[in-house]
């Protein structure tokens, strides 16, 4: 195993642990959103450029509307 | 060493599953939940690869090269797309329970009636 | 049961767990030791097979089309509930709480809405050649639609998305994707088996019948998140502002 995938490996977890530990919810939209990239990356290393192209568009625009919508309405009603 | 990117998607998994057993909010629950999905699409793609290998496509590398598996990408591929539409069926959920119940505490959801 | 009693109860849970999953971890094949023979057939045969250069590509939609045909169908059950957990119960139209004023603004985005829409045809149209695909691309298109929603507001966005349109739209991609299937069954091979000229490697027109699935599905991902948006962004303008 190269020392880039033990690497991200870590960040990986990292990244699940801090998604799971963040209360507010704007910070989680973006935390998830931060999360979803540095999926992106550990699939890229893992040779699946098709998987990281739909983890991408999915976490950058998907996830965070979807959340801070819900957020905003949690919020304000 | 060799077994570590199994135990990320244990880490993962069980990461998501304490996030939604101490959750105090909905949103934040589906979040976790779809962490602990992230947690599968980790364990497929760990075992579909090959060392030293490259990615299963031939566009502009010969025939022969190694590639790692295309079969466990695809069924990922179509997965992660699917899980924002069924995360947002859960948020959508989540909405309809705080416009009925007022709050979207978990504990305090107890019974929703009718 | 207490929020203290189910924490409780989760941690020697959580940690027999990891244990019986870690020791079933521990029989999995070494990693990157992959050595069943599924996918070294595929690797090794499918660009002279199918005369598609994206192996990931031809296995989502010739050799294991029939599992996206049930993945688009959990995409259209889910845009499906959730635009009727979301309906209009009561005849409140949402009240646009901001307009874009900025010109500059309008122009830059619609700009660049385009030029994200030709990105995301790209994607879809090279999807079994590069990596790339009816998916990813489908939810390209969708994000640029959603671009359009920033740059001109709620309502140019509501008027450029129609929802007939956009209902037809994810219709025909869901239907043709089946309806494509029965094509090759009238053809005499079986459910959604490859049909047509097979094209030359590397070109577009390759493939047999994958373009035409490509497309289908391409469609259906991008009604069905132009529709997502739709509504989350319609639950979005009805919350009351803040002072």
């Amino acid at each position: 195993m190269i020392p880039l995938q033990a690497a991200l490996i870590a960040l990986v977890a990292a990244g699940a642990l801090a998604v799971v530990l963040t209360r507010n919810l704007v910070r989680l939209a973006l935390m998830s959103s931060l999360y979803g990239l540095v999926l992106v990356v550990f699939f890229l290393v893992l040779q699946a450029p098709d998987v990281a192209l739909s983890e991408l568009v999915v976490g950058a625009v998907g996830f965070p509307l979807v959340i801070l919508v819900a957020a905003a309405i949690e919020r304000g009603g | 060493m060799s077994y570590l990117p199994y135990a990320l998607a244990v880490w993962i998994f069980l990461c998501g599953l304490f996030g939604v057993v101490t959750s105090r909010s909905l949103v934040h629950l589906v979040v976790c939940l779809s962490v602990a999905q992230s947690s599968t699409y980790v364990l497929l793609l760990s075992i579909g690869y090959v060392d030293r290998a490259g990615a299963p496509i031939f566009a502009d590398v010969p025939k022969g090269t190694r590639a790692v598996d295309p079969v466990v990408q695809a069924l990922t591929l179509t997965d992660v797309v699917v899980s924002v539409t069924v995360v947002g069926l859960l948020l959508a959920l989540t909405i309809q329970a705080k416009k009925e119940a007022g709050t979207t505490d978990p504990d305090k959801l107890a019974s929703m009636h009718g | 049961m207490s929020r203290f009693l189910r924490i409780a109860l989760f941690a020697p849970s959580a940690a027999g767990l990891g244990a019986l999953l870690l020791w079933s971890a521990a029989g999995l094949p070494d990693f990157g030791h992959y050595h069943h023979a599924y996918g070294r057939i595929l690797n090794a045969s499918a660009q002279s097979e199918r005369h598609v250069t994206n192996v990931v590509g031809s296995v989502v939609f010739d050799y294991r089309g029939f599992d996206t045909l049930g993945e688009e169908f959990i995409l259209f059950a889910a845009v499906m509930g959730l635009a009727l957990l979301l309906r209009e119960i009561d005849d409140r139209r949402p009240q646009p709480r901001e307009q874009v004023d900025s010109d500059a603004l309008r122009l830059l985005g619609v700009g660049l809405a385009a030029a994200l829409l030709v990105l995301g045809l790209d994607v879809v149209a090279h999807g079994y050649l590069t990596p790339g695909g009816g998916f990813q691309g489908g939810v390209i298109v969708a994000s640029a639609f959603l671009l359009l929603y920033l740059a001109l507001g709620y309502r140019g966005f509501r008027v450029l998305t129609p929802r007939s349109g956009v209902d037809f739209v994810e219709g025909a991609g869901a239907g043709g994707y089946a309806v494509i299937g029965i094509a090759s069954m009238l053809l005499g091979a079986a459910y959604l088996h490859n049909f047509g000229p097979l094209g030359t490697s590397g070109k577009l027109a390759a493939g047999g019948s994958i373009p035409f699935l490509n497309v289908a599905s391409a469609l259906e991902v991008s009604a069905a998140f132009v529709l997502l948006y739709t509504e989350f962004l319609e639950e979005l303008a009805a919350v009351p502002v803040r002072a």
